[in-house]
């Protein structure tokens, strides 16, 4: 790695949006999302399925399907702007400055090849490594991510290992280039419940030591409060509310993520024999536009004004935490005291 | 891996003797095969002189058995018709069928895959609708039909290539051409499903999310993949083409196997016929096995356990 | 209270089921083609007696090979718009009377071969284990031999005429159907209801009568095209090789036969008949495809 001083911030989002016709009409799974990431950061975007996160993974990583299109006002990568790219350039940047890591690993990886194969051509394409310097950094790599024998293992094929192992290998497989920003999409979902806090444990300490950003996706506030330092929350399309986790989760202002938290037992905070909370209602259709609010259907605090026109986003409490809705963080502290007490 | 091997193997085997007892007992279609022998004007004590001389009088197992000992070693007795023993014609006019069938399949690899592997790539394009077309029209044509078209256009109207005899190369382009077609859109097609199969999984998100380049992902990721049953198709439509081939042979005057067969009917030169069916299958079922052998050995989840 | 342009919470009223099947079909371009190519066909053959302008058997050496009515040549009329042969007979009798022997063997090899096949699959499907074993054993031996090799020794030892040659086809071409049905009876073979069927104490007959042939309809309908398209192709070949159908029937398959020695100067005796096989061949095509795509969209249209 060249030893150059390297920028804070890695990716800088402005108004990224997706558009896919479907027959009925237009449908806008994501809709004027804006983040950064800075180096050896974690954001996790946190939502329910359909909420449009794992499409904005794709959209950063271009791989969205042909029918789509994205824009964006600003969509830059450490500096380089991702907007314009040809497809050329931007396969450039895949598996080399930029890697993903997908949901399932029992079908994320070619049954016909070995490990050490497929972990080696990505550096071999971008570096123009030989063979056999490419397989040293694989054998450090799994060693890094916890698989031992690594050596042998890069002989081995995808079905020989488990679910858990194969995750390790797609996450030395994403590193194996240097990337500045890894996007993990739900990487843990489909494992086991024991294997999830070992292969985030794993994240969280190689991003740390090696100083990328993170762009964690997932459904689980659980994986959001054990490794995340900011959280975008996302709902129908829309980021609802962003902050760092400590704000998202001692000071919850949008109702939706009020409404998140009181659906997981929190140690500490849910009292024994508590119920557990549910937001009733389904996610509204994204095909055509919503007037106003996107959660206002199933808002319990929603009134004539959420309905009206767009909301921006508004500041909170602390700097940095901002949120959509039209309640002030005031109203929102004292609904979230409400419900403690209830 | 080896496990599987031999299982198949004895499968196979048990295939090739039930396929040799209902070649066997095929001589017992017309009736009493010393009758058809001995033809129309033959007194009775002709009939059971020609019992006698060739074991029609010993008990069927027996008879059986004596055909498959001596079938297994080559010899399939003396053709009635040319005076010669059975397996020398055979395997004189073997490899001309055999010829065919290499050519006929080549020239089918050559137009069904890349045809489909473009079609999939591309769904609803132009070439994808011009595959589909390749394939709907091969479906619907007799062969034979095509033969004589191709052999009318080709030898005749404009002159390009001779029509009968198997003297030279050129001799085979045509014969090629139409047996070739015939599997042509069974293996297009599934070439074609294949690849958009494997072309929608997750790892070829992940080869294209690590920034390959897309020669590389189609071809050593997608095309690897979903090349596996199309192998298998060849083989079975390689089978169905040995078959099909007497048509072909017998249109172009081609000295193979098929034209063999032709001949064998029309002369009711039987043990020919027995022994021509007999080869024939046995064929398929090693090729059929050997397609098997290389699928498994394609997909590593069966090749190393 | 909702400002919402689209309503995505009621569903919206749905056409009925007949109404969108309907839909489906009458969309379908090659379904309709096919569909329409096939019954126009069918008809020819039924009314093949009534509409033929000659009859189809009649030598008039006369008249031989007079050539179709789009020839520029003086010997071609109206009296014969397809021309004759070269035994004088009409060409569009013999194509109209031809279509039958076609139909005729396709559909009855086609209903012979289905019934052997779908009781070989179904309960291979169905009873699974030794049963499965030698239907698996039965359908890999019919599949080492080659049909049309066997077919036309088959035929040279019995005889030929139109019913052996049925029957020779309807007892071959068996195997799809038994691989494709056994196949689908599995699907559906350990899906709850059936479960139930047997848990209420109905006997297997019956469970495969009431519950799983309603459920394999569908692959077993375009199997169905699949192989009647394929007995009319064999019995062309057959006929073609002198194996089939006897002259003088105007089987098509013979009549490309008869005509091949005179191909080189009146092609049209080879190229009107099997244009023709084409044509029925691919309208069962067609028509077995779409029946596939309308009956299950989730396919890959």
């Amino acid at each position: 790695m060249p030893p150059t001083l390297k920028a804070e911030r890695i990716l800088e989002v402005a108004n990224l949006s997706v558009d896919i016709p479907v027959p009925s009409g237009m449908l806008h799974p994501v809709q004027g999302l804006s983040f950064r990431v800075d180096r050896g950061e974690t954001l996790a975007i946190v939502g329910e399925s359909g909420c449009g996160k794992s499409l904005t993974s794709l959209a950063l990583m271009d791989l969205l399907p042909s029918r789509a299109t994205r824009r964006a006002e600003k969509l830059v990568l450490d500096g380089q702007d991702l907007t314009q790219l040809s497809e050329r350039k931007m396969s450039d940047l895949r598996g080399n400055r930029m890697s993903m890591i997908f949901q399932e690993p029992m079908t994320s990886l070619n049954p016909s090849y070995t490990i050490g194969d497929q972990l080696i051509e990505a550096l071999r394409r971008h570096r123009g490594v030989t063979v056999a310097e490419a397989r040293e950094r694989a054998v450090w790599l799994l060693e890094k991510v916890g698989i031992t024998a690594a050596q042998g293992r890069l002989r081995q094929y995808p079905h020989q290992l488990s679910g858990g192992l194969r995750q390790r290998v797609m996450i030395a497989m994403a590193l194996m280039c240097g990337p500045d920003l890894i996007i993990a999409d739900e990487p843990t979902t489909a494992l086991d419940v024991t294997i999830q806090a070992q292969i985030l444990h794993l994240l969280a300490d190689l991003q740390r030591e090696f100083q990328t950003g993170l762009i964690l996706i997932t459904h689980d506030l659980g994986v959001v409060a054990r490794v995340a330092d900011r959280v975008a929350v996302m709902y129908a399309g829309q980021i609802v509310e962003q902050g760092t986790a400590m704000q998202i989760f001692q000071a919850p202002t949008h109702p939706y993520t009020q409404g998140l938290l009181d659906c997981i037992p929190i140690p500490g905070k849910t009292a024994r024999g508590a119920h557990l909370g549910s937001i009733p209602g389904i996610v509204p259709s994204l095909v055509g536009h919503i007037k106003g609010c996107h959660f206002a259907e199933r808002c319990r605090y929603a009134r004539n004004l959420c309905q009206a026109g767009a909301i921006g986003l508004r500041d909170g409490a602390t700097p940095g935490h901002r949120y959509r809705c039209t309640q002030s963080s005031a109203e929102a502290a004292a609904h979230m005291k409400l419900e403690t007490v209830q | 891996m080896l496990p599987y091997i031999l299982k198949r193997s004895a499968v196979a085997v048990l295939v090739a003797l039930t396929v040799s007892l209902i070649t066997f007992s095929m001589i017992y279609l017309s009736g009493d095969p010393a009758v058809a022998l001995a033809g129309e004007s033959a007194t009775e004590q002709d009939i059971e002189n020609i019992r006698t001389y060739y074991g029609y009088d010993r008990p069927i197992i027996v008879q059986y058995a004596d055909w498959l000992y001596r079938a297994a070693q080559g010899d399939f007795g003396q053709s009635n018709y040319l005076r010669k023993p059975v397996s020398e014609v055979i395997f004189e006019r073997l490899p001309t069928t055999m010829l065919l069938g290499l050519c006929a399949l080549i020239f089918a690899l050559t137009l069904s895959i890349p045809l489909g592997v473009l079609a999939a790539i591309r769904p609803n394009s132009l070439i994808d609708r011009v595959a589909l077309t390749i394939a709907v029209v091969g479906q619907a044509m007799p062969s034979f039909w095509f033969a004589l078209t191709l052999m009318l256009w080709f030898g005749v109207y404009w002159r390009l290539l001779p029509i009968t005899g198997s003297a030279s190369w050129s001799n085979f382009v045509m014969p090629s051409i139409a047996l070739g077609y015939y599997i042509t859109p069974a293996v297009m097609r599934l070439t074609r499903a294949g690849m958009m199969d494997v072309l929608a999984t997750d790892y070829i998100r992940t080869a294209r999310a690590k920034g390959l380049r897309p020669m590389t992902v189609l071809f050593k990721h997608a095309l690897r993949n979903a090349i596996i049953p199309v192998v298998s198709l060849a083989a079975v439509q390689f089978g169905f083409m040995l078959g099909g081939s007497i048509v072909i042979e017998t249109i172009f005057a081609i000295n193979g196997l098929g034209f063999l067969a032709y001949e064998s009917i029309q002369r009711a030169d039987l043990p020919m016929m027995q022994a021509i069916v007999l080869v024939l299958s046995v064929f398929y079922i090693v090729l059929t096995f050997l397609a098997d052998m290389l699928n498994a050995w394609l997909d590593p989840r069966i090749r190393v356990a | 209270m909702a400002v919402i342009d689209i309503s995505p919470i009621a569903p919206a009223l749905e056409p009925s089921m007949g109404s969108q099947m309907r839909r489906r079909i009458f969309g379908h371009a090659g379904l309709m083609i096919g569909g329409t190519v096939l019954i126009v066909i069918i008809l020819m053959a039924l009314l093949a007696p009534y509409i033929s302008p000659h009859d189809p058997f009649d030598q008039v050496l006369d008249r031989k090979l007079i050539p179709p009515i789009w020839f520029d040549s003086d010997k071609a009329t109206w009296t014969f718009p397809l021309g004759t042969d070269h035994f004088g007979r009409d060409y569009l009798s013999r194509l109209l009377w031809g279509a039958r022997i076609s139909l005729t063997i396709g559909i009855m090899a086609m209903l012979i071969s289905g019934i052997i096949g779908t009781t070989i699959g179904v309960a291979a499907g169905y009873f699974g284990g030794k049963v499965d074993m030698v239907a698996n054993f039965i359908i890999t031996t019919r599949l080492s031999m080659p049909v049309v090799l066997v077919a036309i020794a088959v035929v040279s030892l019995i005889g030929s005429s139109l019913t052996v040659v049925i029957w020779v086809l309807g007892l071959l071409i068996w195997d799809r159907f038994a691989v494709v049905m056994r196949s689908a009876t599995m699907q559906v073979r350990n899906l709850d209801f059936i479960a139930s069927a047997q848990a209420l104490g109905c006997s297997p007959v019956r469970i495969v009568l009431t519950e799983i042939m309603p459920n394999i309809a569908n692959p077993l309908i375009v199997v169905a095209t699949i192989e009647m398209a394929h007995a009319i192709l064999l019995e062309a070949a057959l006929s073609f090789l002198g194996l089939g159908v006897q002259p003088p029937e105007p089987s098509w398959g013979l009549m490309i036969a008869e005509a091949k020695g005179l191909m080189f100067f009146d092609a049209w005796l080879i190229a009107i008949p099997g244009a023709a096989l084409f044509m029925l061949v691919l309208s069962i095509n067609l028509l077995g495809d779409g029946l596939r795509d309308v009956t299950a969209p989730d396919g890959r249209n």
